[in-house]
């Protein structure tokens, strides 16, 4: 690694020393930290460092990351969380429930990773089970009838593949979700804010707009699942994360995501305050705007959005006969 | 006792079989009996000894499922690229079709099944496994939206490992693409059956083949959203015997039949004779 990398590596470490001996002593020390993130930008900037996508990938799982439970919190008011799919159980992988966006009523729906080790294990590290798309649905249904707009969050490692979620269904839960979903009348923001892990994040993403933060990262499988199933080498997940093409940046120009939000250097983990002014800014933007449309044409607007995804080239059977 | 531990049966023969090609003869992984590939293909591919389904090519079974001579493909043009420049995806690409004959891991169009008009897509399990790209997904919104504007019925033959991963993206986006399209095709008031046959998993359990009016399996079919062996990876255990057949799926709720493949013909023709003149109610 070249000098710079070193030094680079070396002031986030500085950073992260200095956040955690600040919360743990209870100093301020925000402005040492923020002369340290100025440099490691500095840095950055002169040496043009590209952030690359297994670095992404790992920011978007960082554990320090902000939850949908901490961005609910900073955007919203009059959070009240709803339980329970009414057929099964509640899942704590999904929060879910009714809050206000500035004034206006909003349901607001998330995966929810866990803030310390003990409640990620009991939110199953955010892998939701058909029980926690069925709550998702449920309460996405009762927004369209009371005509409030909806938010999702979507940061998910995927749904949770064990004995009791294939049993229950998770095939047609998440199926389901995709085909209610594109047919509901009140406007669905979604907002990818970590990791959006396949179907699992899909069932809460078919929406009118999609943003996505800058260091989020969406993907049909995992880097690492790619690179076992692939290559048979689970060591390659960061030639995978390349060859997926799953960052933002990536998305963006693919058609699958309509915005990306900036994260604070470093990533919004350095800065969840600034991050959760940011989304609030795009969200108060965003969903007004949505909401002036008519019914008819939004669900329009959305299915154009979704029928129109995909590469492929198409030889007319003309040519297909010539070509014969 | 080492006397009645000794094997009964020499070795010989089996080591024999193991060099006979693939495409001659195929075991049957349930009794183990070999059957020569001929006969097997003239029993639609059907162990006779313990009725095991093996995995049927999509050409075998479109000419199973449509009346000879009815059959109108659509949108074979419709080919996949590589639109990531994934390592090793145009290769894969060019060989799969050469060997399977087929451009992609499914058939689309409208036919005739014991004289009743339908939309018929049928997926090819000897196509990168039935994956879904961009160019399944297309075929499928295409068809469905073709059987609505048509007010045809439509069944859908699923065989799939789940999404396409050198699609990434785009393979998923599919899946949105394919639900949403069912959507209105239900709420135009149409049939729309699903058979799921083995394997079906991942994203096309996760769509199309899940959301069936009536949901149709055929015996022994693996069917899930995981795979067993990530399954298996997750929980550290063996997985119970019969999980995710299609019998399992009957048992939780999730398929409304289990359909023998050599009655698979009469019994849609039953289910779509129910269906059959009824516009629209209201």
């Amino acid at each position: 690694m070249a000098s710079w990398g070193k030094q680079l590596a070396h002031l986030e470490e500085k950073i992260k020393e200095l956040e955690i001996f600040a919360r743990e002593q209870n100093i301020d020390l925000s402005g040492e930290i923020k002369s340290l993130q100025e440099k490691a930008k500095q840095i950055r900037e002169e040496q043009n460092i590209e952030i690359t996508p297994w670095q992404r990938v790992k920011l978007a799982r960082n554990m320090e990351r902000p939850t949908t439970l901490d961005y609910i919190e900073m955007i919203c008011t009059d959070f009240t969380e709803l339980h329970g799919d009414r057929l099964f159980s509640d899942d704590p992988a999904i929060i879910a429930g009714i809050a206000r966006l500035g004034e206006q009523p909003v349901t607001v729906i998330g995966h929810q990773k866990g803030r310390s080790t003990k409640d990620n294990i009991a939110r199953n590290f955010g892998m939701p089970h058909p029980e926690g798309y069925r709550k998702a649905l449920r309460l996405m249904e009762q927004a369209n009838k009371f005509n409030r707009p909806i938010i999702t969050f979507i940061d998910t490692p995927g749904a949770y593949p064990g004995l009791g979620a294939e049993e229950r269904g998770q095939g047609e839960a998440i199926a389901r979700n995709l085909r209610e979903m594109s047919g509901l009348k009140v406007p669905i923001v979604v907002v990818v804010t970590g990791e959006g892990g396949s179907g699992g994040a899909l069932a809460l993403a078919v929406g009118d707009w999609v943003c996505m933060f800058e260091n989020a990262v969406y993907s049909v499988i995992s880097p690492e699942g790619c690179a076992s199933i692939l290559w048979k080498d689970p060591g390659k997940a960061e030639q995978a994360a390349g060859s997926l093409k799953l960052t933002a940046e990536d998305l963006k120009k693919a058609g699958v995501i309509d915005a990306i939000i900036e994260e604070p250097e470093g990533g919004c983990h350095l800065d969840s305050k600034e991050m959760g002014k940011r989304l609030a800014e795009h969200l108060e933007e965003i969903v007004p705007y949505f909401q002036k449309m008519k019914p008819s044409v939004l669900l329009e607007r959305r299915w154009e959005r979704f029928s129109k995804l995909g590469v492929w080239t198409e030889e007319t059977q003309a040519q297909k006969k010539v070509s014969q | 006792m080492a006397l009645f531990r000794k094997t009964r049966f020499s070795q010989v023969g089996t080591r024999e079989i193991k060099n006979v090609p693939k495409n001659i003869a195929s075991k049957c992984p349930e009794c183990k009996h070999v059957h020569i590939e001929k006969d097997l293909s003239q029993k639609l591919k059907v162990c006779d000894r313990c009725g095991h389904h093996f995995s049927l090519p999509a050409k075998q079974r479109l000419k199973q499922i449509v009346d000879e001579g009815t059959f109108r493909e659509t949108d074979p043009g419709l080919t996949s690229v590589d639109p990531l420049e994934f390592p090793g995806y145009a290769e894969k690409l060019e060989q799969v079709r050469e060997k399977s004959g087929l451009n992609e891991a499914v058939i689309t169009g409208f036919g005739k099944l014991e004289g009743i008009e339908l939309g018929l897509g049928i997926m090819a399990p000897e196509f990168m496994l039935g994956s879904m790209g961009s160019v399944v997904g297309e075929k499928i919104t295409r068809l469905i939206n073709k059987s609505r504007e048509k007010k045809k019925p439509l069944v859908i033959f699923s065989a799939s490992g789940g999404a396409r991963m050198q699609e990434s993206i785009y393979s998923l986006m599919q899946m949105a693409k394919t639900s949403a399209a069912l959507a209105r095709f239900s709420d135009a008031g149409q049939l729309y059956i699903s058979v799921l046959t083995h394997p079906t998993t991942g994203g096309v359990t996760a769509s199309f083949a899940m959301l069936g009016d009536i949901n149709i399996a055929e015996p022994g079919s693996l069917i899930g959203f995981a795979g067993p062996r990530v399954i298996q990876q997750t929980i550290g255990q063996k997985l119970p015997e019969g999980f995710q057949r299609a019998e399992f799926l009957l048992e939780h709720g999730f398929i409304d039949r289990i359909v023998e493949r050599k009655n698979l013909k009469k019994e849609l023709a039953l289910l779509l004779k129910f269906h059959q003149g009824g516009e629209k109610v209201g």
